[in-house]
């Protein structure tokens, strides 16, 4: 090193303006850089399919949404191809009910699950139990909906009626004597709700696994209970990332198709009494009414496959974005 | 004691026995407080009667028949009895733990609960109609009423959608995660944001997307559509997990590499890649099993056949979860117990990927010293 005559620092003493350091420009090989390139590119991709689905949506939604107007498309209950009608207000009123049937039933029983697998399961079972969550997130939306319409629909008949005769003060729960109970929005939405109970779970989990351990034993080592520990430490601290998770599963309840078009009956005005047949989603509509559409129907289905689009987007980032900071803020 | 034996002892020293070095054990969980002793089990007993009792004697009074009505208030009475209970021994502190330890337990019990339950009853209902029949005909050839026939068709085209599906996506998924992880390039947190965003893509919109894009702009149904529509299903849960994998991976060994010397595409693919093997691979498997099942998609893009189809590339091609669907709806009951059969020939593929991505993983992890 001594031996080469250096430039470095010797020329510079004199004015300011050279005392920074100097620039070096890295020399990426050839190589590098196409490998750079390659990776970039497959990384653009995803880019490009979210781009071409908002862009190619729009575009061939424009015809429908012409026809009805933005507002009236959003608000109307009304499916009439021939007259050229379409609304889907009704729907988006069900999709939203589906989904919140979907979160009363996920939200407990995923951070009850959350909570048995990281602090009262034995490390023993931990593995396993984790495998189970995993399994039950990778079978097919169309097994939870057979599953559901031929064995979980008698059982859960039973709760509805349960419910119309003792909540019935509650208008969400009213059912006229008379009126059907199957096929009803609950029972899509409770169905639902076991299908997004493992990513409730895991984003959960993986949350409250963040907290310190320290604090938890702390807590314990004052003579707290299990539940006082979880309360005054293990909660607080994860109570962003569980909202995240909530998020999460709601986006997924609002765009999930099959099991709801095998359980609930379409039907497109509004039904806000949960418990009774008929309501339904947007994704329902597009998978039910796909089959038999022409021109200006397709569209049609097009601009609400659009709108269920931008509501799950939105729900998805917000969601993730929560998860990202109480994850990194611990 | 005598002389005697005190120089036997001297001059017969016991062999000098050191104690094993076990390895100290520190469970990074310490043991948790118990909640099952004997007294508790007692309470439990107790309060569970009651809670029947109380239960049953409000059906009685009140005329309600239905058992779920008895079931559901029975639980609430146990609930409250065993919080008296408890409370009466020791602390309402103590009592509202004991309550949330049950209640917790109940929340894992129901949820496992499903997933054998769902599990049986697809096994059940599926085995009648398993027979060789059913993988090697098709149902191009049988009456709708008639028994017979078989899912020939749809596995072919399950099989054919799903690999052209792997050999796009999995590459692409790998390379996004060396690009996040490995390259950060510029664009890494938008691409993280994206590809967050296509993971809560709803997959009716992906096959609306492929339709409006590939189907209606005049090349039809087929099985590449599918694909196609499988691609965007897959590439986001790729990428996240091989992601995922790719940070575990000990810095040190890419600094040292990169430190001999090593142009940075030599480093990712001789040393950063070969380590991740198993990882990707069980990344790539959960991905296949992920879309295996998919039917939204499927119903936009290829809309099913009844007969068999060999080219992806042309003409409409069923596959596994398009052939269950189709049935099921049917009213009579020969489609539906075929339907049933496809199901149970489904949940073995998807239970199949998923042990063997579970084998591998746990394969690697032990490799590489056991630590994840």
């Amino acid at each position: 090193m001594s031996g080469a005559p250096t430039t470095l620092g010797v020329a510079s003493h004199g004015s300011d303006s050279e005392q920074q350091p100097r620039r070096l420009k890295p020399a990426v090989p050839l190589a590098d850089r196409i490998f750079h390139g390659v990776a970039g590119a497959a990384a653009g991709m995803s880019l490009l399919i979210i781009g071409t689905t908002a862009f190619f949506l729009a575009w061939n939604a424009r015809d429908a949404l012409a026809k009805t107007g933005i507002w009236s498309f959003l608000t109307g209950s009304v499916w009439n191809a021939s007259v050229g009608r379409f609304g889907v207000g009704g729907l988006l009123v069900g999709t939203v009910l589906i989904a919140f049937v979907a979160l009363l039933v996920a939200v407990p029983l995923g951070v009850g699950l959350a909570l048995f697998v990281n602090e009262y399961a034995t490390p023993k079972f931990r593995r396993p139990l984790t495998s189970a969550v995993d399994l039950l997130a990778a079978l097919p939306s169309l097994i939870f909906g057979m599953w559901g319409l031929f064995a979980l629909q008698g059982p859960l008949v039973g709760f509805s009626q349960f419910f119309a005769d003792h909540l019935s003060a509650i208008p969400l729960f009213r059912a006229e004597h008379g009126d059907g109970l199957s096929r009803s929005g609950f029972i899509g939405g409770v169905v639902v709700g076991l299908m997004i109970l493992p990513i409730v779970t895991s984003v959960t989990r993986d949350v409250m696994s963040q907290c310190p351990r320290e604090q938890c034993e702390g807590a314990l080592a004052l003579g707290g209970s299990r539940w006082g520990m979880i309360r005054s430490v293990l909660l607080p601290f994860s109570r962003s990332g569980v909202v995240g998770a909530v998020l999460l599963g709601f986006g997924r309840a609002l765009g999930e198709t099959i099991a709801v078009t095998i359980l609930v009956a379409l039907t497109f005005n509004a039904n806000t009494r949960v418990l009774t047949t008929g309501g339904g989603s947007i994704a329902e509509l597009i998978a039910t009414k796909f089959g038999e559409a022409r021109d200006i129907e397709v569209s049609a289905l097009v601009a609400a496959g659009l709108a269920l689009f931008i509501v799950t987007l939105f729900v998805n980032l917000a969601a993730r974005s929560i998860v990202r900071r109480s994850r990194s803020a611990q | 004691m005598s002389l005697k034996e005190h120089v036997r002892v001297v001059a017969d020293p016991p062999p000098v026995v050191l104690p094993d070095p076990a390895p100290v054990v520190i469970e990074d969980v310490p043991r948790s407080p118990r909640s099952f002793a004997t007294i508790d089990l007692i309470e439990y007993g107790i309060s569970a009667a009651v809670g029947c009792i109380a239960s049953l004697l409000l059906c009685l009074v009140l005329d309600w028949r239905h058992p779920l009505t008895f079931v559901l208030w029975a639980g609430v009475a146990m609930f409250v009895v065993e919080w008296l209970l408890v409370r009466d021994r020791t602390s309402s502190i103590q009592a509202t733990d004991r309550v949330i330890t049950a209640l917790v337990w109940l929340a894992a019990s129901i949820a496992i609960g499903v997933l054998g339950w769902m599990v049986t009853y697809v096994v059940i209902k599926g085995a009648k109609g398993l027979n060789w029949e059913f993988f090697s005909t098709d149902l191009s050839k049988v009456g709708p009423l008639n028994p017979g026939g078989g899912s020939f068709h749809a596995i072919i085209g399950t099989l054919e959608q799903t690999a052209i599906a792997t050999a796009v996506a999995v590459p692409l998924g790998i390379l996004t995660a060396v690009y996040l992880h490995e390259i950060r390039g510029r664009f890494s947190p938008v691409v993280r944001f994206v590809s967050d965003a296509l993971s809560g893509l709803p997959s009716i919109v992906a096959g609306l997307l492929v339709y409006t894009l590939w189907v209606s702009t005049g090349h039809g149904f087929s099985g590449i559509a599918a694909s196609m529509a499988y691609i965007i299903v897959m590439l986001p849960i790729i990428t996240r997990t091989a992601e995922e994998i790719l940070r575990t991976i000990n810095p040190g060994l890419r600094e040292s590499a990169l430190a001999l010397g090593s142009p940075h595409w030599r480093v990712v693919l001789t040393v950063v890649l070969p380590t991740a093997r198993a990882g990707l691979v069980t990344a790539a498997i959960l991905g296949v099993a992920r879309v295996v099942g998919e039917t939204a998609p499927a119903l936009l893009t290829t809309l099913g056949s009844a007969s068999t189809n060999f080219n992806p590339l042309h003409g409409q091609q069923a596959d596994l979860p398009l052939f269950v669907y189709k049935l099921i709806g049917l009213p009579n009951k020969v489609q539906v117990e075929r339907a049933w059969t496809g199901a149970l020939v489904l949940v073995s593929m998807v239970l199949f990927l998923f042990t063997l991505a579970r084998f591998i993983s746990n394969r690697g992890t032990r490799r590489l010293g056991g630590k994840r």
